[in-house]
């Protein structure tokens, strides 16, 4: 019985009344593959890649370059065209479903790489959404008062998880990163996320097999039939026999048609929902940044939200990056940025939608 | 209201000329919308979105793959409205 003690009060914590990105900043690896680099392995032409997806290049990051290097090279840019110390971040995120190890978190490598110190640090598994879960996130956090300062990173080494023998899908994944920082701000510099999930739609986009059923794979034919049956070499990826491919590893799939068909006409109202949530209205917005995952998607948003003519649509990044999962709105937007087709203080639509299914749209102000 | 096959084929075909471009009286019922038609299946997706709007039915990703022809498409159509 505490009856006689007086019940302490909790402290808790209280953060200023609005954040914003103060900074973005983008890594693109050198390595450019195009689309005749693809169509070696698969039954497809470089003009009908483009017509479908409106892709025609990627980029691979280097045999030595991990999601990690990559994290720190766009959360550095960040920083700098911030210009806030990495000793006043307080949590790290990143948003990515490539890291190779499942434990520890890319995030905690990061952040001591970039010099956060005891950061808070951890991933965020949202796929194509992760960067703009992340933003919720982080702009949740500022606002509460838990960090001063947050990193959000959407990371991916895609190709490591591309089916080189998928006609569907071989063109479709690449690499890079890119990253923001949020801080506090005085006027409101990102409005309130829409987001959701809907796991109904997981077989959409997912992977071919899962860590234990790959490995299960692998030994039973290895033991049935040789070494030489998975062509004489570990998976990943391309020695293996291409007809087992998709069992001996965890590679990416996608049923296109239908991913298309959601994304195209069950995104627009998530848009619409969160240009009312900022109290806007599209004829308000200067930006729109969604997924880069496709043109004929991106193109059927537009026409479905109902975008004026002058609205900057981000494009080009997926036109040579392809698709980059939670690295692609970060990537898109810095390019704007740095090209001067986007400027400080524009307001930008962010929307990320993917795998899960998932997705989340904001209105940021840019930086 | 159950529209006839003749008003389902015509509406389809407005469908398929404003995807497409496809003049409307090549839109016949012994067409293959892939092989004949020329339509990839992410135009298909966007005239089956259209099509669900335009006559009020509802057809789902895993019925798609058996409309083959623009026959299987008004036969598909005309029983959903039913």
């Amino acid at each position: 019985m505490s009856g006689d003690r007086p019940r302490p009060t909790l402290r808790t914590i209280r953060g200023p009344e609005f954040s914003a990105i103060l900074g973005i900043g983008d890594h693109r690896p050198e390595r450019v593959v195009g689309n005749d680099e693809i169509v070696r392995y698969i039954d497809s032409t470089d003009e009908w890649i483009r017509e479908r997806s409106g892709i025609a290049a990627r980029r691979q990051a280097g045999p030595d370059e991990s999601l990690v290097d990559m994290s720190v090279s766009a959360a550095q840019a960040a920083l700098d065209a911030a210009g806030v110390a990495a000793d006043r971040v307080g949590a790290v995120i990143v948003a990515t479903i490539s890291h190779d190890v499942q434990t520890p978190a890319a995030a905690t490598l990061v952040a001591d790489r970039i010099g956060a110190g005891h950061a808070a640090a951890y991933d965020l598994g949202a796929a194509c959404s992760g960067f703009t879960y992340g933003i919720a996130t982080a702009d949740d956090l500022v606002r509460s008062g838990r960090a001063e300062h947050v990193l959000v990173i959407g990371a991916e080494k895609l190709s490591d998880y591309r089916n080189p023998y998928d006609r569907g899908t071989a063109f479709v994944f690449g690499d890079g990163a890119g990253a923001a920082l949020v801080g506090p701000s005085t006027t409101p510099g990102i409005s309130a996320t829409v987001w959701g999930a809907d796991g109904s739609g997981a077989p959409l986009i997912s992977q071919s097999v899962g860590w234990n059923a790959a490995r299960a794979a692998w030994f039973r034919d290895t033991a049935e039939h040789g070494l030489d049956a998975a062509g004489g070499e570990l998976p990943p990826p391309a020695r293996v026999n291409p007809e087992a491919t998709d069992t001996y590893w965890p590679y990416l799939t996608m049923q296109g048609p239908s991913v298309f068909r959601w994304a195209a006409y069950q995104m627009a109202p998530v848009a619409l929902e969160a240009i009312e949530a900022a109290g806007i209205t599209p004829d308000d917005l200067d930006v729109f940044v969604p997924h880069q995952a496709n043109t004929r998607i991106i193109d059927a948003l537009v026409k479905k939200i109902g975008l004026p003519d002058r609205v900057v649509v981000a494009r080009d990044d997926l036109a040579d990056m392809a698709n980059t999962s939670a690295a692609s709105i970060p990537l898109a937007t810095a390019r704007l940025l740095r090209e001067g087709r986007a400027k400080s203080g524009d307001l930008a639509l962010l929307m990320g939608f993917g795998a899960g299914l998932t997705w989340a749209a904001q209105v940021v102000v840019l930086p | 209201m159950a529209q006839s096959q003749e008003e389902i084929l015509a509406g389809l075909a407005d469908i398929i000329n404003e995807e497409t471009g496809l003049e409307q009286e090549a839109v016949q019922l012994d067409k293959t919308f892939t092989e004949d038609l020329d339509i990839d299946s992410l135009s298909m997706m966007t005239i089956v979105v259209n099509a669900e709007e335009k006559f009020g039915v509802r057809i789902p990703d895993e019925q798609v793959k058996n409309l083959q022809t623009v026959r299987d498409a008004v036969d598909f159509i005309h029983g959903a409205q039913d």
